[in-house]
């Protein structure tokens, strides 16, 4: 199991600009669920809240006001039934690839053979296994954040956290990254949560989108794409795609949703 | 003018010919060069100055043999290295750690944050006459001297890597559940190492500093009494020879530390791409 429920959210935080406090509302009653398996995208114009949801989410940041549930336990502070994605995979400097998986199980309490087995068997199913004892600065982006990927699914949280994972990689790297997270997915079943900012990938992997501008929810929109997909390429090319993926761009845009 | 212009086109060529095959020269040939250079002209001109005045590396290298052979060279150096180590050591097993703890917790920062700042600031000559009165004139108060040349540099820049870890970095560890202390010592501690190296570097030069103002205000010994009697009997190319030995000694640790850091660390020196040099 795995469910996600953000009730009524909130978060406000003061920043200090050239001597004037200024009071944000980054989180504004936000509500929505992410069921068990789901892959749910949450997308919007910088600074509309969507990392702050998933901070709270996490653990990292504590909200204002409302709660976030992971299967209707209460979220306080992070733990193991959540595994975090960075935006830029956050991996270690001074461990090698393996040894970035093994930190985090380590952290679960695991120790002795399973821990490498284990550690071994999640880099083997990014793809990463003759790279297990490089540094991350001796792995491209795209094997980094495979690195990050691994890391986080190693501890078998109930739900997986990415913060715009792909965001930082070119297009290429991207792309084959994308698919590899809905073969991840089809695998491991995990409830996935990620954040974005690019719309082709929001419509791509996720099953529903929520939509946020200024810290509220401004609309959660189905996905009317089949699953499995595994050829995104094909998924590029149907009408559903193009029809969705138009639909999101309108909701960003102007707020009014094209029927 | 014909003849000119031809020989400076052949040069030009050759110049040519030359980058394009040239290898960039090994650090260690520059450095010897530079090294022959200044020898070379120290040797030319201090000749010309009045002996008590000034001295030259023959005459140097001369005093330093006499000075080896005659055994007083050994006994100085082991009386003068004893307490640095020792002092030097100290500080860094109790600079690092109070860096640490400093940069770590927003208390410990606040509370003794400006002692450290202070204290490395500290006219640590003036002081001498009072350590002399609690610790005496022997190897205790020389100790004490070095280690507290040497503790706030440690200190203070073991202090500026921990504030100076990304952030993020500790999130990785919060949103894995480590707890504080494993915190500290798996994400907070590599990462502040470069730190603390370049604090334990930077502390060998003021340790030696350190070294010869002890010796020179309390017992007379080692090394600095070397400097003192010598200077006494105007026996000015005598007077050098710890003065350079003390240099390469600062030269040496500096180089047994960096060879240290690329043991400890060598992420850092493949990160920042000189590990190939």
């Amino acid at each position: 199991m795995g469910e996600v429920t953000f009730l009524d959210v909130s978060k406000r935080f003061s920043l200090r600009v050239e001597g004037d406090v200024h009071h944000v509302q980054a989180l504004d009653h936000v509500n929505f669920t992410v069921k068990d398996g789901e892959i749910v995208a949450l997308i919007g114009p910088s600074g509309c809240g969507k990392t702050t949801a998933l901070r709270v989410a996490m653990g990292l940041d504590p909200s204002s006001g409302g709660r976030v549930t992971v299967d209707g336990r209460e979220v306080i502070g992070c733990g193991h039934d959540r595994g975090m994605v960075f935006q830029h995979a956050e991996l270690l400097p001074w461990l090698s690839a393996l040894q970035n998986v093994m930190f985090g199980l380590e952290m679960k309490g695991m120790r002795g053979a399973v821990l490498r087995e284990t550690a071994e068997k999640y880099l083997h199913l990014v793809g990463l296994k003759d790279s297990q004892n490089r540094r991350p600065h001796q792995l491209s982006g795209g094997m980094k954040q495979r690195v990050g990927i691994a890391r986080a699914l190693a501890i078998d949280p109930k739900v997986l956290l990415m913060d715009e994972p792909f965001g930082a990689l070119d297009a290429q790297t991207r792309e084959s990254l994308q698919g590899e997270l809905l073969d991840l997915h089809r695998r491991t079943g995990k409830t996935i949560l990620f954040v974005t900012h690019d719309l082709d990938e929001a419509v791509l992997i996720a099953d529903r989108i929520v939509v946020m501008k200024n810290g509220r929810v401004q609309e959660i929109m189905d996905v009317p794409l089949k699953r499995p997909r595994p050829d995104l390429g094909v998924v590029r090319g149907t009408p559903e795609f193009a029809e969705t993926r138009y639909r999101v761009w309108r909701a960003i845009h102007d707020g009014s949703t094209v029927h | 003018m014909v003849d000119i212009a031809n020989r400076q086109q052949k040069t030009a060529a050759d110049a040519e010919t030359e980058t394009a095959e040239r290898k960039p020269l090994p650090r260690w040939v520059i450095t010897l060069a530079s090294i022959a250079v200044v020898l070379i002209l120290w040797e030319i001109f201090g000749r010309r100055v009045n002996p008590v005045f000034g001295s030259y590396p023959t005459a140097i290298a001369v005093a330093f043999w006499d000075l080896a052979v005659s055994g007083q060279l050994g006994s100085a150096l082991y009386e003068s290295l004893r307490p640095f180590l020792l002092g030097y050591a100290l500080a860094i097993l109790i600079g690092v750690p109070l860096g640490l703890l400093i940069g770590g917790f927003r208390v410990a920062e606040a509370a003794l944050g400006i002692y450290v700042t202070a204290g490395y600031a500290m006219p640590l000559v003036a002081l001498v006459p009072l350590l002399i009165l609690w610790l005496g004139l022997g190897f205790a108060v020389k100790v004490a001297v070095v280690f507290l040349m040497a503790l706030f540099p440690i200190c203070i820049n073991t202090w500026l890597g921990v504030v100076a870890v990304p952030k993020t970095l500790i999130e990785v560890g919060k949103s894995f559940v480590a707890p504080d202390i494993v915190i500290l010592r798996r994400i907070v501690l590599p990462a502040t190492l470069p730190y603390i190296m370049a604090g334990i570097r930077l502390a060998v030069g003021r340790a030696v500093v350190a070294m010869v103002i002890a010796e020179f205000f309390t017992t007379i010994s080692g090394l600095g009494a070397v400097i003192i009697n010598s200077a006494n009997n105007f026996d000015t190319a005598t007077m050098f020879v710890p003065i350079i030995i003390l240099m390469v000694m600062a030269i040496g640790l500096n180089w047994l530390i960096g060879f240290v850091e690329r043991t400890v660390a060598p992420w850092q020196a493949e990160i920042a791409g000189r590990d190939r040099e």
